[in-house]
């Protein structure tokens, strides 16, 4: 009786609340602190970027507008098409290395590793910023006082100019960054990892399968989402390096270490060219929102063989 | 003899106290190796700080500090004299280490606390609220995901200047002081998966929006936002690039860029290598302090949910 009640007094109250509730006054209020950001930091700015690469602009002068002019002499800039074909190898060099080494960091783990202890250690470099990643290997990679060639020479291998070789400076900047984001990574893939049932694992050791099998047979193909993900994901922030090349070699030497993005901050910073640093902009723009929609795909079809 | 072994192994490992496999040890020495790995870079930056200049040169693989000394820390703080450095075999380049702690330090709360307020009051909105056309709005934020950075650098710069921004704190911060589209959408995505009937029954009690978003909602996905806070804390605090466009002196200039312009400045032959180190070192502390009270959360939440 008088839960029945209770029920009728309710009820109305409710359906009232949740059909005609209108909240569009405080909806503004909420909204507004974010959309002033939004629409003056993310909007606008796109808006303008856009322009700008259809400009000529010094940043001294009002932009004059030039139509595709920026775009056909990006066709024969070489300086561009070398900075995409070294930040290409950059992203290879990184994206294989890191993701075998944070996989095999994700299985230790989760089937070896129980403490949060080792865990925290191992995401320690991903807390200190890349400037200070930066030149701790500039120094431990140091020609003539770095640690790393004083161990080259007592293995007996010649000493190495890490930093200054045109062949070895991509690779160089990509092992330094991998250092510093293989214990994310690693954690990043243990977070998908831990959607897989213990039960499989049980199963399969019942079956009598090894380890490498149940990595084989159950991980890899019940990760394949997550690990996608984690891919894109770490390939879209590989595609923007910066710091680590600003800090180390700005660029060089002889531009083998010009990424797009350096090469971008040098065009629009030290030589105003502001338009064409836009239009070399929107064509890196351009390779990330290919890859993101890819992404956007994977996440949309974001089921593994589990589901 | 193989078929012996092969009968005898399921019965090793049917036993509770089996002897550690061979690849169980693999697996630990390469825990172990990743470890050293890991920790020797930060190692190697504190025996480089503690070790004076002059005696590095002679010993430069001594896995102790080569003739202790406090210089290194002296010179990255400005306490040493201009005689002292150049004796040490420093620079004699001033770091104003202290003037860009304090930057960094305001920037990164500023940044941290204002953009995960007004995210999670926006994720409210979205998540919560009953507005036409929210659908649509979200949207339109979350196309802001796909926005890199890099294209947004330099109309930002552009508009900043315009602002008259240029080399102040407020410059520094402004671009991601009110929102990014992550946040809001992490934030969201927490939102979206507590109860709502707790706030229906506060606003049945007669409580306004205001009041329900500050003492209902806001309690219960503290930790979410805890971890964010963090989170951005750490992002805001190691960013390079943004204020290297910005900034041009004391006046705004972060750690990281104190750091970047120490290095730029210091002679190629023969950098103020321990200074350096013990300015690295005083960068990264902040950090690390961070993780050793906070590391277990910072750990499970990326462990657990995989946030940025």
């Amino acid at each position: 009786m008088t839960t029945h009640r209770m029920q009728t007094i309710v009820e109305p109250s409710r359906r009232r609340s949740s059909r005609r509730r209108n909240d569009f006054a405080v909806a503004i209020l909420f909204l507004a602190p974010a959309t002033v950001g939004f629409v003056a930091f993310y909007v606008w700015p796109s808006i303008r970027g856009l322009y700008l690469s259809f400009t000529d602009y010094n940043i001294f002068q009002a932009p004059v507008w030039v139509g595709l002019k920026n775009y056909e002499k990006l066709l024969t800039d070489d300086k561009m098409w070398n900075s995409i074909v070294v930040t290409l190898e950059y992203v290879a060099i990184n994206i294989v290395f890191q993701t075998i080494l944070a996989l095999l960091i994700a299985v230790l783990m989760q089937r070896l590793i129980r403490s949060t202890f080792v865990r925290g250690i191992l995401l320690m470099p991903y807390l200190v910023s890349n400037v200070v990643v930066a030149l701790v290997w500039l120094w431990m990679l140091d020609y003539q006082m770095g640690i790393t060639n004083q161990l080259l020479e007592w293995i007996g291998l010649p000493r190495l100019m890490f930093f200054g070789s045109e062949q070895l400076v991509i690779p160089t900047i990509a092992f330094v960054n991998i250092w510093r984001f293989m214990g994310y990574t690693a954690l990043l893939i243990f977070a998908g990892m831990q959607s897989i049932p213990n039960t499989v694992y049980e199963a399969a050791r019942v079956d009598g399968a090894s380890e490498w099998q149940m990595f084989r047979r159950i991980t890899l193909p019940l990760l394949r989402p997550n690990l996608a993900m984690v891919v894109i994901t770490s390939m879209i922030g590989s595609f923007q390096v910066f710091d680590t090349v600003s800090v180390t070699t700005q660029g060089g030497p002889v531009d083998a270490s010009n990424v797009i993005q350096m090469y971008i901050y040098k065009l629009a910073f030290s030589q105003f060219k502001f338009g064409y640093a836009s239009a070399v902009s929107v064509v890196l723009m351009l390779i990330l929102l290919v890859i993101s929609i890819f992404q956007l795909r994977l996440t949309r079809a974001n089921s593994s063989d589990l589901v | 003899m193989t078929a012996i072994a092969n009968t005898h192994k399921p019965a090793l490992r049917g036993r509770r106290f089996r002897r550690p496999r061979l690849g169980k040890v693999l697996g630990w020495i390469t825990v172990a190796v990743l470890i050293v790995i890991t920790v020797f870079p930060f190692y190697w930056m504190l025996r480089t700080a503690l070790s004076s200049q002059n005696a590095l040169y002679t010993d430069s693989s001594s896995l102790l500090p080569v003739d202790f000394s406090w210089g290194g820390f002296r010179r990255a703080l400005g306490l040493a004299t201009q005689e002292e450095a150049l004796a040490d075999g420093g620079t004699g380049a001033s770091v104003e280490l202290l003037s860009s702690l304090r930057n960094s330090v305001i920037v990164a709360t500023c940044v941290a606390v204002v953009q995960v307020l007004c995210s999670l009051m926006a994720a409210y909105a979205f998540a919560r609220l009953k507005w036409r056309g929210r659908d649509v709005v979200f949207t339109i934020f979350l196309a802001g995901l796909m926005v890199p950075g890099i294209f947004t650098l330099i109309p930002n710069f552009l508009l900043i200047k315009d602002m008259g921004l240029l080399d102040t704190l407020p410059g520094v911060m402004l671009p991601t002081l009110l929102m990014t589209p992550f946040a809001i959408f992490f934030l969201r995505q927490s939102l979206l998966g507590i109860n709502e009937e707790i706030e229906e029954a506060a606003r049945l009690d007669g409580a306004g929006p205001f009041r329900i978003f500050f003492h209902v909602v806001m309690p219960m996905v503290s930790s979410t936002v805890m971890t964010l806070v963090i989170l951005t804390y750490i992002a805001a605090w190691n960013d390079y690039m943004w204020p290297l466009l910005v900034s041009s002196t004391s006046n705004s200039r972060v750690l990281t860029l104190a750091l970047g312009t120490f290095y730029a400045s210091s002679p190629t032959t023969g950098p103020d290598w321990p200074g350096l180190m013990a300015a690295t070192l005083i960068a990264a502390a902040p950090m690390l302090l961070l993780f050793v009270v906070f590391g277990r959360r910072i750990v499970d939440s990326i462990g657990s949910t995989g946030i940025k």
